[in-house]
């Protein structure tokens, strides 16, 4: 082992669509829409783009596709990693280790789609059906929501774990996204509301659950020798580590996320310890996602999660682990049901110091953005990407 | 979506893709038959099955009968189904750890599969309970396979 890509990479731009509907856009339209946003965050534009990274939002050939649509025409690296949710994540890896090797200096990331307004969902669904497991599991009505929920009670049976404290996760979310003004969901809520919500699939009630939303990301991710030109370097890449997790020929254990893997191998790559990190975006398709992660990057023992996140544990900015302080696909946006894209740009908003004032972390260097594709119960991406705050 | 807490009605059974590598799967469910792959080589039993061993890269693999018999891993409760199952809600869908015979899989735990616990309360059920295989026939003439306590 000699490579590393701590300090091989910056974000220099960042953008989330600021619409949670958007009827009268297009799915490449609005991926048209972030890119720019993001290159101009940078301060750059897509002539200067010679690296391209999307996942299964993207529509017809991937990359091919997308690339004629947005012009870019320079292109010396593409990726088009399909890991869900978790796939922008590793992307930005992705992104710097290319970048390491000299592949490429400037690389754009996109993530868009529309499934409240119709279109189709994300990639992958044509394909479903010849899967080889598929037969063994989605002739018993199986979805992601039973998936989760299957993880849940496995763990609540293990470790004690209540829908109480579940339910402080998405308290936490709410309490930031009052904040956010184009959060989907702006209303603060109490734990009771949580365990008074509709069961949708017991044990999980419908506000354990993330929502659904229109809308879009991007990322520019730049040489070190790029981002000495641009007004501001952006936050520095430190490490990142992915894994994926299935159900290992039957032994699945639903107690733990493939984060147990991925996690430790950002933390060696970025030199520091789980005590290092000020402010962390965990992903959060389902209240037991988050929970469920935060053990198994270390910021609790296993089993331990329940007790982390209550009494305001995750809340901004003086929590134990202040998280999600966007709102997070709990409340703020899940954009064409994939988190992973948000969790890096509030992450990098929140080391430039430009989290709304009432969650921003003091003096935060460190952040940790983490993403989970695909379902807990049955098989998933895990993606860690650590990141410190501008020289 | 229904809150109410009455027992499920029977289930549909929509139809398995029945790929060639788990054709003896498949078969034996039409006899009421829970029969598992193994792989010749190393012995691991094969879940889901495949004729291929993800354990040691065989693609040697043979078929024996499990009872039948096992307990519940987990369990989750869907208040509305899709497709198939759009009226079916409530229904049960659980991972069940398989009992193996003896002197199959050594001293580990069986496969957890994917199925739906049937003929029983939902709200009765509890991870460790010991359930038993039934099998529901689709209209092609395999089966699937669901548990109910034993």
């Amino acid at each position: 082992m000699t490579g590393t890509i701590r300090g091989a990479a910056h974000i220099a731009g960042a953008f989330e669509h600021p619409l949670r509907t958007i009827p009268d856009r297009t799915t490449p339209q609005i991926h048209a829409e972030v890119a720019v946003g993001a290159l101009a965050d940078a301060g750059l534009s897509m002539r200067d783009v010679d690296a391209y990274f999307c996942a299964g939002d993207a529509p017809g050939f991937g990359p091919l596709s997308m690339a004629e649509y947005l012009g870019l025409d320079r292109l010396a690296y593409v990726d088009s990693t399909e890991i869900g949710g978790s796939s922008y994540v590793a992307h930005v890896g992705h992104a710097a280790a290319a970048i390491a090797a000299g592949k490429c200096h400037v690389a754009l990331i996109t993530l868009a789609g529309k499934p409240r307004t119709g279109g189709s969902g994300p990639g992958g669904s044509g394909r479903v059906g010849d899967s080889p497991e598929f037969s063994f599991e989605v002739p018993f009505g199986t979805s992601v929501l039973s998936n989760y929920a299957l993880a849940a009670t496995r763990h609540m049976h293990e470790f004690g774990t209540t829908s109480a404290q579940l339910a402080e996760i998405k308290v936490a979310a709410s309490t930031h996204a009052q904040h956010n003004p184009h959060a989907f969901l702006r209303d603060v809520v109490t734990v009771d509301e949580v365990l008074e919500s509709p069961l949708v699939c017991d044990p999980l009630h419908r506000l354990d659950s993330c929502v659904i939303t229109d809308g879009g990301g991007a990322l520019v991710v730049v040489s070190p020798e790029v981002a000495r030109t641009l007004d501001r370097p952006g936050p520095v890449v430190l490490g990142h580590g992915e894994a994926p997790k299935h159900t290992g020929n039957g032994r699945i254990d639903l107690t733990h996320t493939g984060a147990v893997w991925s996690g430790p191998r950002a933390f060696d790559e970025a030199g520091v310890t789980p005590a290092d990190i000020d402010y962390a975006s965990i992903y959060d398709s389902f209240t037991i996602t988050v929970l469920q992660t935060i053990e198994d990057l270390g910021f609790c023992a296993k089993g331990e999660g329940g007790r982390f996140v209550a009494d305001g544990g995750l809340q901004a900015p003086h929590g134990r682990l202040p998280f999600n302080t966007d709102g997070g696909g709990l409340c703020n946006n899940h954009p064409t049901n994939r988190g992973g894209i948000t969790k890096v740009i509030e992450a990098v908003r929140q080391l430039r110091g430009e989290a709304h004032p009432a969650v921003q972390v003091p003096d935060c260097d460190i952040a940790l953005a983490h993403g989970t594709g695909g379902s807990l119960g049955t098989r998933h991406g895990s993606a860690t990407l650590i990141l410190g705050r501008e020289a | 979506m229904s809150d109410a807490r009455d027992t499920p009605g029977p289930l549909p059974t929509p139809e398995p893709w029945v790929h060639a590598d788990a054709k003896p799967f498949w078969d034996a469910t039409a006899e009421g038959r829970l029969c598992l792959p193994r792989c010749t080589d190393c012995g691991a039993v094969i879940w889901y099955p495949r004729g291929f061993c993800p354990t040691c890269s065989s693609f040697a693999v043979e078929w024996f009968d499990a009872p039948g018999t096992g307990e519940v891993y987990s369990f989750s409760i869907p208040r509305r189904g899709q497709g198939a199952y759009r009226d079916a809600a409530p229904y049960v869908v659980a991972y069940v750890e398989l009992d193996l015979p003896d002197g199959i899989g050594g001293d580990g735990p069986g496969p957890r599969v994917m199925t739906n616990l049937v003929d029983c309360d939902p709200w009765s059920v509890s991870v460790g309970d010991r359930v038993r295989a039934v099998f529901h026939p689709t209209e092609r003439g395999v089966a699937l396979v669901r548990f109910r306590p034993a």
